[in-house]
């Protein structure tokens, strides 16, 4: 646990160091801000619904860039012998390191904050559909990290870790969508329907938190983060 | 201390490592010479469970590295090639960082890095981010990471690479120094820096082990014998008669002449004085002696001779 702790903190201090995450979280709120905005007051509703349709969207582009440093990086600057070579386990590193990227990601999105202020100032919103949007948001975001993750492992180059990342999440998003449900076999439906990712994230949107979709979410994190642990240590093998 | 069974890696068709045996006692200090891509580096990171041996074992303080990795490591500190560090961070984060991932208790953490921090001798540059420090400072906060858990093993791959000979001879008295005390691997391919440093010396090439001694050892090993130069004025044919006409002398080779003097390059298995019996077989011809003088060997000549056998 002081192994993971340790990790944590030099992972986290690491976004910090230098202006990228300050980039990285203004970008995204003024992104996101702007989006949601346009048809706010258009729609003349006081709902969240329009910000937390964008997230899958945008955190398609942004759990990408937070996470494709965190491997890459070690690679190339050649520090991950340095860390593979402390006392501790792969996979404490690993946890380490999610944690920090989840810790980040979690921040940002606190940091929208306003946006429920403001509506509820407006006008009278469901609040069940907020929580809910928020919670979905943090564990459709934590399954893009641990893809991301996994991803960055692959390869010693970040722009490669980014674009590999968007792929897969890519891949995992539009699956559930009615678009490729619609085209593929009768018998495949429901599999396809239960893996997207975008399709759980509806239904924690609506403000019931169903433990199925909780179980999904931390299959699918726990299942990235294991591949992770297991191209970490592959390195021992090659 | 540390005791490597047969040894072998693989990297593709490319064997890395092949079959490497060796023992170091504790308070040793041993050497790994070699050309580059001659498997140091494998070796070690094997060593420090960085990768692993596709056979054969290795224990390091009585734990096994394929059973105990985590131990293993715990004994060990380790530069490895090119002293990766994060250069982001500021120096005294890195060192505390480091302490911290290897349990040092809290309360010990401080007096422990500025400890380090002394010894290494960077008290000069600690507001600056790694990335900041010159080449010779970068490989002193390498050697500190290393220290900071005051390992029972060090293993140090190249830790004198790139650096200035006034730099160099800082690293090595460093390394001395700490010497006394524990056991400790390092790689080189630079000859004077393993024998200066070193009690014994392991000399791998492709692979493979190809000697190993202490440095004098090593030398008297290589040939077995002695070389003498010998500088005679004469005529070259009787000079050359006369030369082997003494059976001891297993080589003559005639390196040139300049203003009729001929020098020769004498080698012989034998360990008996040789230089008396050249100079009464010239004496007695009535020629005339210029020179003649024991050459010493080196561990250049050794390593040279060890690596170059295998290629023939």
């Amino acid at each position: 646990m002081k192994n993971i702790i340790n990790i944590f903190w030099k992972e986290f201090k690491g976004y910090f160091s230098s202006p990228v995450a300050y980039i990285f979280i203004i970008s995204f709120l003024v992104v996101t801000t702007w989006l949601y905005s346009r048809t706010f007051f258009l729609a003349n509703q006081a709902s969240l619904r329009g910000f937390f349709g964008l997230l899958p969207w945008v955190f398609l582009f942004l759990a990408p860039a937070i996470t494709m440093r965190s491997w890459a990086e070690e690679k190339k600057l050649g520090t991950i012998e340095i860390l593979m070579t402390l006392p501790v386990k792969e996979w404490e590193i690993v946890i380490g390191k999610f944690l920090a990227c989840f810790v980040f990601l979690v921040l940002t999105l606190c940091l929208t904050c306003p946006l429920p202020i403001t509506v509820m100032l407006l006008g009278n919103p469901d609040l069940g559909p907020i929580w809910g949007g928020y919670a979905g948001a943090f564990l459709l975001g934590g399954a893009y990290l641990a893809i991301g993750l996994f991803a960055s492992s692959l390869t010693e180059n970040q722009i490669v870790a980014f674009i590999v990342a968007i792929i897969i999440c890519f891949a995992f998003l539009i699956i559930g969508e009615t678009f490729v449900l619609m085209n593929v076999p009768q018998a495949l439906v429901p599999v396809f329907s239960y893996l997207g990712l975008g399709s759980h994230f509806q239904s924690i949107g609506r403000g019931v938190i169903d433990s199925r979709d909780l179980l999904y979410y931390l299959s699918v994190i726990g299942f990235f983060l294991y591949l992770n642990q297991v191209s970490v240590e592959s390195r021992k093998w090659k | 201390m540390i005791a490597v069974e047969n040894i072998s890696k693989n990297f593709g068709v490319t064997k890395a490592v092949q079959d490497i045996s060796f023992k170091v006692e504790k308070g040793d200090v041993l050497g790994f010479l070699g050309p580059n891509g001659a498997g140091k580096s494998t070796t070690m990171r094997i060593l420090t469970c960085y990768i692993s041996a596709d056979s054969g074992t290795a224990s390091v303080a009585g734990f096994n590295i394929h059973e105990n990795p985590v131990e293993v490591r715990r004994k060990i500190g380790y530069l490895p090639e090119n002293n990766p560090l994060y250069m982001d961070m500021g120096l005294l984060e890195y060192v505390k960082f480091i302490a911290q991932m290897r349990n040092i208790p809290k309360a010990a953490v401080r007096s422990r890095v500025e400890q380090v921090i002394g010894m290494c001798g960077l008290e000069s540059e600690l507001s600056k981010d790694v990335g900041e420090l010159s080449k010779g400072f970068r490989q002193r906060l390498g050697l500190a990471q290393a220290l900071v858990h005051d390992p029972e093993v060090l293993i140090l791959d190249e830790p004198t690479i790139g650096l200035d000979p006034h730099q160099i001879i800082e690293i090595r008295n460093l390394i001395k120094a700490i010497g006394r005390e524990k056991t400790i691997i390092l790689s080189s391919h630079i000859l004077p820096e393993v024998s200066a440093t070193c009690d014994r010396v392991l000399i791998i090439n492709k692979g493979k082990l190809v000697g190993s001694g202490t440095p004098q050892e090593l030398a008297s090993m290589s040939h077995g014998g002695q070389v003498i130069m010998a500088g005679i004025r004469g005529p070259q044919q009787e000079v050359l008669a006369g030369l082997k006409g003494i059976d001891k002398l297993t080589d003559i080779k005639h390196l040139g002449e300049a203003d009729g003097i001929h020098r020769f390059e004498l080698r012989s298995d034998s360990v008996e004085e040789l230089s008396e019996e050249v100079f009464f077989m010239v004496a007695r011809s009535g020629w005339s002696l210029t020179e003649l003088y024991r050459k010493s060997i080196n561990l250049e000549d050794v390593f040279l001779d060890l690596t170059t056998r295998e290629a023939q």
